[in-house]
């Protein structure tokens, strides 16, 4: 039987390669067959939308199969030579368009950014590139990663979630997940300011990483919230994910907040599993508060049965493997999470959107314009969509002198105390001295296209159990952990102290190798079944 | 729950805005992003709430580095870009290596 090499991870593809039992361009070959066969037109600007759009996964704005044939003949022609293929040999990857790479697009998924083509090309693609990774091409996302669902791209077709293709794949890494999932790739690039990469991981059943801030370099990275920026890897299992991280994760001068602690080996642990681990549960991640959209008044609701459930059952699996599992962790900060970052991330977003201006580069008005003052207006008008124009005026609204103290110093000062909760559940003197906080990624599974579009407030709600992760800084890991009562993927969350990305990594292999021949795993997306 | 008038981002303040943040805006724009807005205040405004201790640090960013944990600044020193081309044909409206813009708007000085 003939192997579907897309379907192979990361490891078998390098390995397959580097022994020339196939070569890096048949691996190429059988990954653009996937996204010919699964993808459908990519997102475009003023696009002639079809109903057939809802047949397929859309997950590309920009297919980059030049690059990619250029990039898998040179690994072949390294390989042929005897030399080091790297890590990542032949193993063919996406990008989200919001990184930079020399010679291609880079749209941030943004009219205002529709013509701009980047000089130069973002730290972890050019490690990845470096290490013998082929570069499918750029995929979608929300614009300018503003969004859950990534619905709000000015790139149309967005994104579908290739498990329900009526569903959204979660954003604002969308296109990444999507793709993985449909075996267009083996691994992504993503990005995570609020749950951007595990909150789409979680709605696709992939893998998803957002490491410890200043673990992975930002210089390339079309910047949105500068404090809170991840990038991450995206893959299809845990180890793949470990091994992308290696790549790319490290100092660089180029990002002065990079850190320069060294990178540990991430799989040479990975499957010595969790026993005398201690693993966190906090009725904290177990409820959701959220402003009724009807009346406005908070209300706390519990999560799902399903998606509790799920964690839970996790839960009793690490016991199983000897790991010690710590109930009642508080971590009461949890629900002022996503007040914080309307605050936070809008302010940073306000000052890093100014820069698109419409005079070096990118959007400029066709209209006649008076003066410069009218044609930044126009352009801006023109080239932003709503979701960037919203954040833009929110920030702006928030830090304005007479409102900063009550709003903008407050959220930073909130942020401490949920940097607090982090620092007393992982103290390695304190009372709960955990590894590892176990806790749901999303409180609900994938939601229909459109239903959550629009509202603003609601549409961030779906990132309250991400985004606490970013304010502190800490690494999380988000992995599939079977399915709801519809069939869409349910993810559960690790999370751990700054730089433990191994810890949280080798907790959730250990969750795969247990859970391995559990009937769920043999599932495959609909969009592969054919279905 | 009946909104107090005060609480509200008044059309006035979001006009501000508007011409601050220089977007030219549809009225179905406006009225999206006015309404949002306000929306969007009152997720903020649960943060009142909460009781902040006078001495409360603020963080600015998750992780500290610690000593051994932060990169050295770059020396400042000047290098030669090699695609100044690549970059400048970034640029709208060009004019022998000039990026054009209309009109700067001037107000005469007293």
């Amino acid at each position: 039987m003939m192997t579907d090499l897309s379907a192979l991870s990361a490891l078998e593809l390098a390995e397959l390669v580097r022994t020339h039992q196939v070569s890096a361009e048949e691996v190429l070959d059988a990954n653009l067959a996937r996204v010919e066969k699964v993808d459908g037109c990519p997102g475009a600007l003023d696009a002639d939308l079809s109903p057939e759009d809802a047949n397929r996964v859309h997950a590309f704005i920009t297919h980059t199969n030049d690059i990619a044939r250029r990039q898998a003949r040179e690994v072949d022609a390294r390989i042929a030579n005897g030399e080091a293929a790297g890590l990542l040999a032949g193993v063919p990857f996406t990008v989200k368009d919001i990184f930079c790479v020399r010679g291609t697009p880079s749209t941030a998924a943004s009219r205002i950014l529709e013509n701009f083509v980047a000089p130069y090309t973002a730290t972890p693609v050019a490690r990845m590139n470096a290490a013998g990774g082929v570069m499918l091409g750029k995929v979608n996302l929300d614009e300018f990663t503003f969004g859950s669902s990534s619905e709000s791209s000015a790139f149309q077709p967005s994104p579908r979630n290739p498990w329900d293709l009526s569903r959204v794949p979660g954003g604002s890494s969308g296109g990444s997940v999507a793709a993985v999932a449909a075996e267009e790739g083996a691994l992504s690039l993503g990005t995570d300011t609020a749950g951007s990469i595990r909150q789409p991981a979680a709605f696709c059943g992939v893998v998803g990483m957002k490491p410890t801030y200043g673990r992975v370099s930002r210089y390339g990275l079309i910047a949105f919230g500068s404090s809170l920026d991840c990038p991450g890897p995206i893959a299809r299992n845990v180890k793949d994910a470990a091994l992308m991280l290696q790549v790319i994760a490290g100092a660089d001068k180029a990002d002065a907040t990079t850190a320069v602690k060294p990178v540990p080996d991430y799989l040479q642990d990975i499957e010595k599993g969790v026993k005398g681990m201690r693993i966190g549960l906090s009725p904290d991640y177990f409820r959701i508060t959220f402003p009724d959209p009807e009346g406005g008044e908070y209300v706390e609701q519990p999560l799902p049965q399903e998606i509790s459930d799920a964690v839970y059952k996790a839960a009793e699996h690490y016991k199983a493997m000897g790991a010690e599992i710590i109930e009642d962790v508080p971590m009461p900060n949890t629900r002022f999470g996503i007040p914080v970052y309307f605050v936070i991330s809008r302010v940073e977003a306000a000052s890093n959107l100014h820069r698109f201006d419409g005079v070096k580069y990118g959007y400029r008005t066709k209209e006649a314009v008076r003066d410069l003052t009218e044609m930044y207006r126009h352009s801006r008008g023109e080239g932003f969509g709503l979701q960037p124009k919203l954040r833009i005026l929110m920030g702006m609204y928030v830090s304005a002198a007479q409102y900063s103290e009550q709003y903008y110093q407050r959220a930073l000062k909130v942020r401490t105390l949920i940097r607090c909760d982090f620092e007393q559940a992982f103290d390695p003197n304190g009372k709960y001295k955990l590894d590892a906080l176990l806790t749901p990624t999303t409180p609900t599974p994938a939601f229909e296209m459109a239903a959550v579009y629009g509202d603003s407030v609601m549409m961030q709600y779906a990132d309250q159990l991400t985004v606490p992760a970013n304010h502190a800084g800490v690494p999380g890991i988000s992995i599939p952990a079977g399915f709801s009562e519809d069939g869409l993927p349910i993810g559960i969350q690790l999370l751990g102290a700054d730089f433990n990305e191994a810890t949280l990594l080798r907790m959730a292999r250990a969750y795969e190798m247990t859970t391995e021949q559990e009937d769920w795993r043999k599932k495959k997306p609909a969009i592969l079944e054919g279905k | 729950m009946m909104k107090n008038k005060d609480d509200l981002i008044s059309q006035d303040v979001f006009d501000h805005l508007v011409d601050l943040a220089a977007f030219k805006l549809a009225d179905d724009e406006k009225d999206y992003l006015h309404e949002q807005m306000n929306h969007q205040l009152d997720a903020i405004r649960e943060l009142e709430a909460i009781p902040l201790p006078e001495e409360l640090p603020v963080t600015t960013h998750g992780v500290e580095y610690g000593k051994d944990g932060k990169p050295a600044l770059r020396k400042d020193e000047w290098t030669a870009c090699e695609n100044t081309k690549e970059i400048l044909s970034q640029a709208p409206d060009l004019e022998d290596n000039y990026i054009v813009v209309p009109d700067i708007p001037t107000t005469e000085l007293e």
